[in-house]
């Protein structure tokens, strides 16, 4: 059976990952290649890198970090942060990533999807939506959730897989970094508009949030950080409680 | 030396880095003679079942075919599997090796596609490629065409339906997973393969 997948995020600012609540108040969590190693060893599926300062300051994505982490790395490994063309997306293939993660360059020109699905595959093509309730609807956001992107996060979802994106990374600003669970309304709606993969992020903070954004959210994937990081919740503990409660996992791992 | 065979289509890079680990020596490479020479030969891909023409033009696929002729331990990986059938839904004028009768075809509508993440296979006890891999291991997948069941499965897959996710017949192996990106079981099986 296709087990939901557990993502362990890494977001990296200047070559060590920090973790913020809401998007600011950055702490030191540690390496990124040890971190992805530790992840991968406890049972994490995946693991996402996300250059979080990049957009903003014009950063290059971390190539050294992304190598370094890649290099005894077993398991999926997708980054983003920063990456505005196709040529920045090779380097970043070049240096291990198995898919990439655009967001605000998406956004802004959508035939960067296509031109990257045609040359790497959809599957290598992740597109991560910022999305916060407006009313009854949810508003897409850029440059690290600090502008609105115009647009619906619903309509924009459906048509990025319009253009080949091979799975949506859906994050609530409304709960990144809060811990009290996703944001299970968004992430169905979402999962429901669109037939590639959903993966739901912001918000975790215990194994019964997982439990209720794959049972009411219909993700097919949660991806969370820092109550990995900071030991809050081994990930084998959470898989064990998720299998437990007849989540289709893969456990043992 | 294990050629790791390059035709443009998406990215070699783990594989190469799997291989690495092993210890195994392993060469990315476009060029024919290097098939030709090679030891065993892997042929990744992820991307389009269009992308194996260019093999066509390059010469490396009467290399492949060739070697695999001379009975060279060959590996195809995902689209590289897809290739050993003869031909794909995916698009219909693409002749693949036809090694193995049959035609990859779309998930059907009853699922999500793509099939993407960590599902179980139940493994043919006799195949040397799972040796120490029990059924009900976990495998990463991500594609959107699958193969059929053959009386060369080795290892089969359920969404939406029973489909071949390892076939092998004699030195001929497909995986329609990912062992680079599988954890354990993937690094094992890449063993089994480097061992034969």
């Amino acid at each position: 059976m296709l087990t939901k997948r557990i993502i362990a995020c890494l977001d990296v600012r200047a070559g060590r990952v920090v973790k913020g609540i809401q998007f600011t108040d950055l702490r030191d969590a540690g390496d990124p290649a040890e971190l992805a190693h530790a992840h991968a060893a406890s049972g994490a599926d995946e693991i996402v890198l996300l250059d979080i300062s990049a957009t903003h300051e014009q950063r290059a994505t971390l190539l050294d970090t992304v190598s370094r982490t890649a290099r005894q790395l077993f398991i999926p490994f997708t980054v983003g942060g920063g990456i505005r063309t196709l040529d920045e997306a090779a380097a970043v293939f070049a240096a291990g990533a198995d898919k990439i993660s655009i967001n605000s360059s998406a956004l802004a020109d959508s035939t960067l999807i296509t031109r990257i699905a045609e040359r790497f595959g959809s599957q290598a093509v992740v597109v991560a939506i910022d999305a916060k309730r407006s009313g009854n609807s949810w508003a897409a956001f850029t440059h690290g959730g600090r502008k609105p992107a115009g647009r619906d996060a619903i309509e924009w979802a459906r048509e990025a897989e319009s253009y080949g994106a091979g799975e949506i990374l859906l994050t609530s600003m409304d709960r990144d970094g809060t811990g009290i669970g996703f944001d299970c309304d968004l992430t169905r709606a979402v999962a429901q508009a669109v037939r590639i993969p959903v993966i739901a992020s912001g918000g975790a903070g215990g194994a019964g949030h997982f439990v209720e954004v794959f049972r009411d959210g219909a993700a097919d994937a949660a991806l969370a950080a820092s109550i990995f990081h900071y030991g809050y919740s081994r990930l084998a503990d959470l898989k064990a409680e998720l299998n437990s409660q007849d989540i289709p996992v893969r456990w043992p791992c | 030396m294990i050629a790791i065979v390059d035709y443009g289509a998406g990215n070699l890079v783990s594989v190469k880095k799997a291989f690495d680990w092993l210890r195994e020596d392993c060469v990315i490479t476009s060029d024919p003679s290097d098939v030709e020479k090679a030891a065993k030969i892997v042929l990744p891909g992820v991307g389009h079942f269009a992308s194996t023409e260019s093999l066509t033009h390059s010469g490396l696929r009467d290399a492949t075919s060739g070697a695999i002729g001379r009975g060279i331990p060959f590996l195809g990986i995902c689209v590289g599997m897809q290739w050993m059938f003869a031909s794909s839904e995916e698009s219909p004028d693409t002749k693949g090796l036809g090694l193995l009768d049959g035609q990859c075809e779309r998930f059907p509508a009853t699922v999500k596609s793509p099939h993407v993440g960590w599902n179980s296979i139940d493994v043919n006890s006799s195949s040397r490629l799972f040796r120490g891999i029990p059924s009900a291991s976990f495998v990463y997948f991500t594609h959107s065409y699958r193969a059929p069941m053959t009386d060369a499965t080795a290892a089969c897959c359920e969404y939406g339906g029973r489909f071949s996710a390892a076939i092998e017949r004699d030195q001929l192996f497909g995986v329609q997973f990912h062992p680079e990106k599988s954890g354990e079981a993937g690094l094992k099986i890449l063993k089994n393969f480097c061992a034969l």
